[in-house]
């Protein structure tokens, strides 16, 4: 089996106000960033044993539902599961 | 004139718009999720939390029984409202363009809303002037709408922009607060005309949006 780790974020050009918050939250503890952005996390456990079937299969899956293209992007990570 | 007013699990403003319609005399009804429409003239995409919202507001309610026919009566030139989620939705279809973020502050928004009628020449605004100001609620943590340059321009050169906020509460993009497609016939919004229907409850602007698809079925 194969295991895909999906990230879903904003577009670059998009604003993120949660990361935004989030950046202020770390200044409140006195840690500083030059960026934070928000995103999502997907994981998907396929039955497919060659990760070329399985990265077609999740990329079809972020195209037709789990990502919104108007304003998010994705990339995955896939691990092979014993 | 028939209406429907698909209810979907977690709608919570279908009452609202069901009551509204049915004050005005027009003949309608309830469309549960797992319900095919049928030959209603408007269908209602009420505002709420369709399936908890889910992945994304409306990324779930798209693939519900009652949506399989929405694109064919589209293209029949039927009208089909989203109202808050309803307008979430419709972008999740690509019925209309663009998509609904976070507001900006990030706060779910519960006021009164004044907009400014920018189209008059549509199904749902034919009783308005252009430039009338209307006092719709709105209720909303992701209203913030977004679409790319390219695309506004699109929107501006059709007229396809029909309310603007007079003050941008949420972010959204030229101040946008309501769109119709490029035929007229699908308008997405995120106030609600449907929570102005009487004075009781805060004030009676809706019924003049309402009046305006009565009217637009006469003429036609």
């Amino acid at each position: 089996m194969i295991k895909a780790y999906i990230d879903v974020t904003l577009k670059k050009s998009i604003l993120d106000p949660q990361g935004t918050a989030v950046k202020k939250g770390l200044e409140k503890l006195s840690l500083y960033t030059e960026d934070v952005r928000i995103g999502k996390h997907i994981e998907v456990l396929l039955k497919e044993d060659k990760i070329e079937a399985a990265r077609e299969k999740i990329d079809e899956m972020c195209r037709r539902l789990l990502v919104n293209f108007e304003v998010e992007t994705y990339s995955v990570r896939f691990e092979v599961i014993e | 004139m028939k209406a429907g007013v698909i209810v979907f699990p977690g709608s919570n403003c279908d009452i609202d718009a069901y009551k509204v319609l049915e004050k005005l005399n027009v003949e309608v009804k309830y469309i549960w999720h797992d319900e095919k429409i049928d030959d209603e003239d408007l269908i209602v995409l009420p505002g709420g939390f369709s399936y908890g919202d889910y992945l994304r507001c409306g990324a779930i309610a798209r693939f519900a029984k009652a949506l399989e026919n929405i694109n064919e009566h589209i293209e029949k030139g039927k009208l089909v409202l989203g109202i808050c989620n309803g307008f979430q939705i419709l972008t999740e279809l690509k019925a209309l363009p663009g998509a609904l973020l976070r507001n900006k502050n990030l706060n779910f928004i519960c006021s009164d809303c004044n907009l400014i009628v920018e189209n008059t020449d549509t199904p749902f605004t034919n009783l308005f002037k252009k430039g009338d100001i209307v006092n719709f609620p709105i209720a909303h943590g992701e209203g913030n709408y977004y679409i790319d340059d390219e695309g506004l321009g699109e929107l501006i050169k059709n007229n396809q922009i029909v309310f603007r906020y007079q003050n941008n509460p949420n972010g959204s993009v030229a101040d946008i607060a309501g769109i119709v497609n490029k035929r007229g016939n699908v308008l997405g919004m995120m106030p609600h005309p449907e929570r102005a229907q009487d004075k009781l409850l805060g004030g009676e602007d809706g019924l003049v949006f309402f009046k305006s698809v009565i009217a637009y079925f006469k003429e036609v």
